[in-house]
Formats: C-alpha cells, sequence, structure tokens
C-alpha cells in the first residue's frame, strides 16, 4: 500500500493557499487579470454582444412590442426597400452628412488655420468657438427655432427685412428646412473640430516652416505644401467622426422641425428619427430592427474605409 | 459664434413686449423666469436627476474603464488580445441599433422610469478602455514590480500607485464622458415615460407643447441646461482643451 498522499489531510484553506504557492508568477497573474476582467467582460457581454446579435434577430420578426413574435426571415428588408419613405429619409440622412460635413470642415479650418497665427487673445478666442460644443442640442435647438420664427420674432428675419430681403420660410419650407436644422448642427461642431485642426497644426515641426521661408514660399504654398500634407490624419479623423456624426443626426431634427417629428412632409427626417418613429410611435419593431441593420452597415464601410485609408497612408 | 447663445442669455432676463427687441442688455431686467422655471416645472428635480445619473457613470466609467485598460496594458495572459478586440469591436455598434433591444431588456427587468435604467448603457465604454490601455502602456514596470515586492495587493497597485499616475487621462475622460451624459438625448427619451425621472434635455424637449410661445421661458429653460456645462468649461479650460487633443491624437 502506498502511504497516504501528504495535502490530503490538510484543511481547504491551507490547500487553496498552497494551491496558490504553486502557481507560477505568470499563473497568478492571469488569475488576477480574469479576476479583474469578470464584471467587465459580463458588461460586454450583455448589454454590447447579445443586443447587438438580438438587433439582427429582431430585423428578421414581425412584432409589436405586446403580441406575438412572427418569424418572417428578410421580408423586412424587402419591404424596406419597396418603401418610398425609406429611400426618401436616407437621401435627407446623405444630404445632412455630405453637405454638413464639407461646409463644417472647411469653416473649421479657416478658423483654426487664423487662430493658429493670432498670439493675442488666442486661448479666449479659441474658447468662445468652443462653448457651443458644450450646449444641449435639443435647447439650442430651441434657441435656433425661435431665431427662425417670421418677423416680428425671428431675428434673421427681421435682419433680412432691414435688406428689404423677402421673408424666408426656413423650419416651414421643403427646400429650406433640412439646411435651417443642418445649421446648428454645423454650428455645435465647429468648436471641437478647430481644437483638432490647431492640435494638428501644432504638431508640425518648426523645421518645416523655417525651411519654407528660406525658400521664398508664400502663404498659399506653405499651406499647400506643408501644412494640408501634414494635417492629412486629422482630417480623415475629422471627415469620419463628423460624417458618423451627422449620419446619427437626431437630437436638432426631433426638437426643430415644424409640423411633426421630420417634417414639413419628412423632408428633414433621417434614418435615426425613422427607426425611433419606427420602433417607439408604431411600434414595428422588426422594421425598425432592420433599419437599426442599415445604419449599422452604413457606418461599418465608413470605419473600414478609414481604417484601410489610414493603412495605406503609414505605410 | 455665441450670438445664438447671447440673445439666449439676454431673453432669458426680459419679459413682456421686451422679448422681441434685439437688444442685448435687457432695459429692465427680470428673474421672473427663472422664478417660473423653478418653481413651476419640474426643472430642479430634472436637474438632480441629470447630475445623480452623469455623477454615478462618471464614477463608474473611470473605474472599469481604468481598470480594464490598465489589466489588458500591464498584465500578460493568454486572451488578452482577443478582449481588447472584442472591447474595442464595441466601438464599431451605434447606439441606435442597440436601443431596441436595451427597450426589451428594460420592460422585461423592470428598468424604464428608473435610474438604473437610464444609466446603465454607459456604465462602461469601448473609448475610454482604449484610451486608459494607451496611457498605462507608458506606466514603467519596474514600479509594478517594486511595489509587488513591497507585498502589495495588485488592486492597490492599480488604485493607489498606476491611477493617479494617469489622472490626466482620467480628468480628460472624465469630462467627455460626462458631457456626453448631461446632453445625451435619445436613450433617455426612450427609457422614462415618468416626467419625475426625465433629465434635462428630455425635459426640455417636453416644453414643446406647453410652453410653445412662450420664447422668453424656453430661453431660460435652455440657459439653466447650458450653465453648469459652461461652468464646468470656465474651470477646467485648460483640461478640456487639452483632453481633446489627447482623445484625437489617441484615436
Amino acid at each position: 500500500m502506498r502511504p497516504g498522499i501528504p495535502g490530503c489531510s490538510l484543511s481547504d484553506k491551507k490547500m487553496l493557499s498552497r494551491f496558490l504557492e504553486r502557481q507560477t508568477i505568470g499563473q497568478k497573474q492571469a488569475l488576477t487579470a480574469w479576476l479583474f476582467l469578470l464584471i467587465p467582460i459580463l458588461f460586454y457581454v450583455i448589454i454590447r454582444f447579445y443586443p447587438t446579435f438580438e438587433a439582427f434577430f429582431v430585423s428578421t420578426l414581425k412584432w409589436n412590442l405586446l403580441g406575438k413574435q412572427k418569424f418572417i426571415g428578410f421580408k423586412n428588408y424587402i419591404k424596406l426597400f419597396e418603401d418610398e419613405e425609406f429611400w426618401l429619409v436616407l437621401i435627407n440622412t446623405f444630404k445632412y452628412a455630405l453637405i454638413g460635413v464639407p461646409i463644417s470642415l472647411l469653416f473649421s479650418f479657416l478658423i483654426a488655420y487664423y487662430l493658429n497665427e493670432i498670439t493675442f487673445g488666442h486661448e479666449t478666442i479659441r474658447a468662445l468657438y468652443f462653448i457651443p460644443f458644450l450646449t444641449t442640442a435639443v435647447a439650442m435647438a430651441w434657441v435656433w427655432r425661435w431665431l427662425y420664427q417670421p418677423v416680428p420674432i425671428g431675428y434673421f428675419n427681421i435682419i433680412l427685412s432691414w435688406f428689404g430681403i423677402a421673408q424666408q420660410p426656413f423650419l416651414k419650407s421643403l427646400d429650406q428646412a433640412l439646411y435651417s436644422i443642418m445649421a446648428p448642427a454645423v454650428w455645435a461642431g465647429l468648436g471641437f473640430q478647430i481644437i483638432i485642426y490647431l492640435a494638428g497644426i501644432r504638431a508640425i515641426p518648426q523645421s518645416h516652416f523655417e525651411a519654407s521661408s528660406i525658400d521664398g514660399a508664400g502663404r498659399i504654398q506653405v499651406l499647400r505644401e506643408i501644412i494640408l500634407p501634414a494635417l492629412r490624419p486629422t482630417i480623415l479623423f475629422l471627415v469620419v467622426i463628423s460624417t458618423i456624426g451627422f449620419l446619427r443626426i437626431f437630437d436638432q431634427v426631433y426638437s426643430m422641425s415644424a409640423d411633426s417629428a421630420g417634417g414639413p412632409l419628412n423632408s428633414t427626417k433621417p434614418l435615426v428619427l425613422m427607426i425611433y418613429e419606427a420602433a417607439f410611435d408604431e411600434f414595428k419593431m422588426g422594421y425598425a430592427a432592420a433599419l437599426t441593420v442599415v445604419l449599422f452597415l452604413i457606418l461599418l464601410v465608413i470605419s473600414l474605409l478609414q481604417l484601410s485609408l489610414m493603412r495605406r497612408w503609414t505605410r | 459664434m455665441i450670438t445664438p447663445i447671447l440673445f439666449m442669455l439676454s431673453t432669458s432676463f426680459k419679459e413682456g413686449a421686451e422679448v422681441y427687441s434685439l437688444t442685448i442688455f435687457p432695459e429692465k431686467p427680470t428673474l421672473v423666469n427663472y422664478l417660473f422655471i423653478l418653481g413651476e416645472s419640474k426643472f430642479i428635480i430634472w436637474t438632480v436627476n441629470s447630475l445623480i445619473i452623469a455623477v454615478l457613470s462618471t464614477f463608474s466609467v473611470l473605474f472599469f474603464d481604468g481598470l480594464v485598460g490598465y489589466t489588458l496594458a500591464k498584465f500578460s495572459f493568454r486572451g488578452r488580445e482577443i478582449v481588447f478586440i472584442a472591447i474595442l469591436s464595441t466601438l464599431m455598434i451605434p447606439t441606435e441599433m442597440l436601443i431596441i433591444p436595451w427597450y426589451m431588456m428594460s420592460r422585461t427587468f423592470g428598468w424604464l422610469d428608473t435610474y438604473w435604467g437610464i444609466a446603465f448603457p454607459g456604465l462602461m465604454t469601448g473609448f475610454g478602455t482604449f484610451l486608459m490601455r494607451q496611457f498605462f502602456m507608458n506606466l514603467p514596470d519596474e514600479l509594478i514590480d517594486a511595489a509587488r515586492m513591497d507585498g502589495w495587493s495588485e488592486f492597490a497597485i492599480w488604485l493607489r500607485i498606476a491611477m493617479p499616475l494617469v489622472i490626466p487621462a482620467l480628468s480628460a475622460l472624465a469630462i467627455f464622458h460626462f458631457l456626453g451624459n448631461w446632453t445625451a438625448f435619445i436613450w433617455p427619451l426612450i427609457v422614462t415615460n415618468d416626467p419625475d425621472l426625465y433629465t434635462i434635455p428630455v425635459g426640455i424637449a417636453s416644453f414643446n407643447g406647453e410652453f410653445q410661445s412662450d420664447w422668453e421661458i424656453v430661453m431660460t429653460a435652455s440657459c439653466l441646461a447650458t450653465i453648469p456645462t459652461l461652468f464646468v468649461f470656465i474651470f477646467l479650460q485648460k483640461f478640456i482643451i487639452k483632453g481633446i487633443m489627447l482623445a484625437g491624437l489617441k484615436g
């Protein structure tokens, strides 16, 4: 008979401490790491990954939230492609992005470029431009809505009337409403973009500028040959961030549009507002989920484009 | 640039016919609008709600994003890369896609119209984890090893040695998260039905029907919503701008 295995007679506590002693430093580290990650992993699985799959799953259902779920495969997507409102909304959404992004990036670049040359009161001016970024979109929407009112209330129309220009309907017009809502969104984002641009311009080594001044390069040349090429990663970052921001526009439209949200006649309605209405006004959960999948795919393509461009540039 | 904000500010001190004059400085400044908002609406409750949720959620993000960022930067273990990539990949998922499942979840577990329901989606963030990991990677290992030699527990090393060394990154993350939470709209709009649980943006949006033509009242409410963030900005200006630059460069 073999003698008893030493250790068996020890109490559990001693066994545990002995088990820990026998671990290598590497194993101990791994144990601690997983312990630290336990709650976060649970969080990401339950609050991020599971809902992502659930969104795909719900998009294959016909379901009004209260009744029975009925599996209908890809029918929601087929319905979506036949829905005229969807195409109108998709065009609106891209209008916000394709017009809003270039305008805001151009404005913020020009401001940053000149701000960079101002030395006196530089920080105060920068702060003033930054303040709109801190405001609540919903609160500012009210201010802008007021500015757009007809005479004698709205300041924009009052100012137009001084110059004898006809009154503009702004938010009530099919042609102007989308741009009237885009304006405060552009306005609110400028401060952030200016600061990122300034950080980018500041990061250009001073020697580059000195070399070009020896060569006798003019302002435009310095801008074209030194500043803009050096800012390429910064510009890419801002293009992607603000494109995603405009494609997801919601707060301003919800709080500003005339008649009903997204009005007049859906002319300002973006994708996220359509999702909101489909899910929480009409309770077409499956249809709304299909719309979110479309949004996800659009944003995914943009992110992948950014990644591939970044790779190409850093190589 | 700040003209709309100035109009908002000046109108909040006006009453009667003066509301529609273009003057920046009111002739007869008055506080009636403020008294009305604070007395007649639930604005104070909404402010308390917004504050509680933003503060708790910010602390949660600092704690967990800090802990996870540190673990992913400073421990070596099998599966580390997978965990990191998985967390990073959540950045690709737009909030709007998760809103319907979150709503279903909240309805099942009775989280509708609760603080927890408003706050739970933002208790940890992929962005914050990524940012903190970047900063912890620059921390010298010797420091951590020395503390281990002295018999410190791993948790104490993280909390008392590593975290204080990345305070600039933590404050940037805190300001970002707080601001994002303070102005968040779509999720609180969906998850709350009871006006007693509205956050400030949802409350202001609910003015839509009630005070539609009382512009001075709405301007005053907008002012009250903006003032706290302006104060935060004035005091923390350097941190905020540095933080945005950091985030912009690292992200």
